[in-house]
């Protein structure tokens, strides 16, 4: 079986800052899967380098098995791979449904006449994009929240219209960067139901950075550990737990 | 208390130095002597008036800016007056205000109609730069290349294959729009104030082009006698262009009035404007509309969820362009003469202005805008040596009192309909 991600060897330089040093990852389909390491360990540069935001110095980046280093982050997206940001992106002047539709740009009508003419293909084709709206927006628990403006949103529930936001486009693999910072360990439950629902009952797979680890290590079925941009270790669960190195980099300063 | 004095009278002093230089010395030639010389004594002293009341306004500074701090609101869009708020009060206004510029051109002077019909053609550059720069967010400094291209499309497809107004006007729209394409193609990737400086240039281009390429253009001659729209065949000529042509008055067994052309044309470019404001509101509506919105707020995020930015700007550079170019051949019809002279910057930043002035992206607020920079001008005509200088006046008070500009974009929001 092949792997949905592989990434391998992955270097990311900055100037003189080697930010991500031969970092290797591995997705299969329908996993959770995992990246932990101290703030400033080089985690989040590893997204922007497989969701195309950064170019990687070095290493490849397979998706599906085809080779995504270099590409533009759009068409990583437009492939599957879809990502949110730790610090959340929303349009904060558009409403929430509008953030849902606009997220599904690539399944819409683009032909400009059917548009002008609304024609009835184009009104069925809006339609289908405000019900995979809707349907997502039950999913987070944010129906009620349709028609107000996303920056008007709780941060909590604005996390969850950013996961929602992903899922419209259908992707293959969500990666979700520390999707639980800042949250109350109610929403903290609920964000945990929602990944795993995600991978049993919508079959896609979870790439996650997160600093909970009652989260990290309840829902994950494989953990990379990175530190100062480089791999520390990989494994389940229990055996990142038990590994003395992680204990001592990473788990032990807590 | 000495500081504000002192910053005042500065403020004071270098309105009378700038103004002396502008307003205060003449310049005239005597045999083969240019002389300077002071102006005449009502020019000093409304200098001096406007000098004081620079220094008033500087002194008195806090407390006229909590006057005008009232006037601004709070920089958001602000709502539209109560009696047109919902969707069936907008189009009862709507068909009401048609109705009475259906009905305008039969009830004025001839003068007045020409007026309007040039304000139309400024409604329409306004409503198309507004898709670039209002809805979009791409600061376009060269969109009277477009219009040129429109303009000359017509002018020389009649001039060497005889084509019709009405037949050339799709060209002309399809030419500006692929202008727009070419040009937006390899520039759309740069980040805002390159994108700025590059389409100045391509307007800059464009009119030099169009000056120098004698042969093809006529150079600065310019292209004359270029036929004015036929009404499904009928000229509005006092005899017909042509054996077999026949004209408006014959067709319809009534005498010759010069009148007819003028109410007919500015009958057209209110069609005109009219399908552009449709046009635009259905796309604002539309997906690629959501995509512009989306991208001027963050286009991180767009990347991120598949929409390729420069394709989404390509789309309104092609369309807003395209809108130039329908104006630009009305415009070569309706003056029967184009030359570069009328493709020149100030256009293009007059056209932007009435783009800002109006509130960037409402489509109300340019056409208002629109009305206010062709208009006020015609009726302020013994200032017009200090057109530019009003112009300019006006802009500085916008950006102090509404810098959102008269009718901001209060956009439709689309609603989740639940049952
Ligand atoms: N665009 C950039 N330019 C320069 N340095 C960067 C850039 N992005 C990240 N870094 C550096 O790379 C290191 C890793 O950062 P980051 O990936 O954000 O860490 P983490 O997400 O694990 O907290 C940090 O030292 C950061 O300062
Ligand atoms: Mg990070």
């Amino acid at each position: 079986m092949t792997n949905l991600l592989t990434v391998k060897d992955l270097t990311m330089r900055f100037g003189g800052l080697l930010a991500v040093n031969g970092v290797n990852l591995e997705v299969g389909e329908k996993q959770i899967v995992s990246v932990i390491g101290p703030n400033g360990a080089g985690k989040t540069t590893v997204f922007n380098c497989v969701s195309g935001f950064y170019i990687p110095t070095a290493g490849s980046v397979m998706f599906q098995g085809k080779e995504m280093r270099g590409k533009p982050g759009f068409k990583i997206a437009q492939e599957g791979m879809v990502r949110t940001f730790q610090n959340v992106r929303l349009f904060k002047e558009m409403t929430v449904i509008e953030n849902l539709l606009v997220a599904q740009h690539m399944h819409a009508e683009h032909n400009l006449l059917k548009g002008f003419f609304m024609t009835s293909d184009f009104k069925k084709k809006e339609q289908e994009l405000m019900d995979r709206a809707a349907y997502w927006l039950e999913k987070v628990g944010l129906l009620d929240f349709a028609n107000r403006e996303a920056g008007n949103l709780a941060y909590g529930q604005q996390r969850r219209l950013e996961i929602a936001r992903c899922m419209v486009t259908e992707p293959k693999l969500l990666m979700l960067d520390e999707p639980a910072a800042g949250l109350n360990p109610n929403e903290t439950k609920d964000l945990d139901e929602l990944i795993v629902h995600l991978k049993d009952e919508q079959g896609i797979s979870i790439l996650l950075i997160e600093h909970d680890m009652g989260l990290v290590m309840g829902i994950s079925d494989q953990i990379y550990v990175v530190n100062q941009g480089e791999p520390l270790a990989s494994g389940t669960p229990a055996e990142i737990q038990a590994n003395p190195e992680v204990i001592k980099a990473y788990l032990g300063e807590e | 208390m000495q500081s504000r004095f002192s910053s005042a009278a500065l403020a004071a002093g270098v309105t009378l130095i700038l103004g002396f230089m502008v307003l205060g010395i003449s310049f005239s030639v005597e045999g083969v002597v240019p002389t300077l010389e002071v102006s005449e004594s009502h020019k000093i002293i409304g200098l001096l008036i406007g000098a004081g009341l620079v220094f008033l306004l500087q002194y008195f500074r806090a407390e006229v800016s909590k006057v005008t701090a009232k006037m601004k609101g709070d920089g958001q869009a602000h709502e539209l007056p109560s009696f047109m708020r919902t969707e069936k009060q907008q189009r009862v206004l709507a068909f009401w205000a048609v109705g009475a510029l259906l009905l305008f051109p039969f009830l004025s002077s001839r003068g007045a109609v020409d007026i309007a019909t040039l304000t139309l053609i400024y409604v329409m550059l306004g409503l198309g730069l507004n898709v670039v720069v209002g809805l979009a967010g791409l600061l376009d400094l060269g969109y009277v290349g477009f219009y040129a291209v429109g303009a000359y499309s017509y002018a020389l497809l009649n001039l060497y294959f005889d084509m019709s107004f009405w037949m050339a006007l799709p060209i002309a729209g399809g030419l500006a729009a692929l202008f727009g394409y070419l040009l937006g193609f390899p520039v759309l990737r740069l980040r805002g104030d390159y994108l700025a400086i590059v389409t100045l240039g391509f307007g800059e281009i464009i009119r030099i082009l169009l000056n120098n390429w004698t042969e093809l253009t006529g150079g600065p001659n310019g292209i004359a006698r270029i036929p004015k729209p036929t009404l499904f065949g009928l000229e509005f000529n006092r005899r017909p262009s042509e054996e077999g042509a026949t004209t408006f008055h014959d067709f319809f067994g009534i005498s010759y009035s010069s009148e007819y052309k003028v109410i007919f044309l500015y009958l057209m470019a209110l069609l005109l404007v009219l399908l552009t404001i449709y046009v635009i509101r259905r796309l604002v509506r539309m997906p690629i509309g959501r995509a512009w919105e989306a991208l001027r707020e963050d286009d991180i995020a767009c990347r991120s969820l598949g929409l390729n930015p420069t394709n989404i700007k390509l789309g309104a550079f092609t369309i807003g362009a395209s809108f130039a170019g329908f104006a630009g051949s009305f415009f070569a019809a309706r003056q029967g003469f184009i030359s570069p002279e009328s493709f020149t910057f100030i256009e293009s930043a007059i056209i932007l202005a009435i783009v800002v002035l109006g509130g960037m992206g409402s489509q109300l607020g340019v056409v208002l805008a629109a009305c206010a920079m062709t208009i006020l001008p015609e009726m302020a005509r013994e200032f017009d040596e200090y057109r530019m200088l009003l112009f300019g006046l006006m802009m500085v008070l916008m950006m102090i009192w509404r810098p959102q500009g008269l009718l901001p974009m209060k956009r439709p929001h689309l609603e989740l309909k639940r049952d």
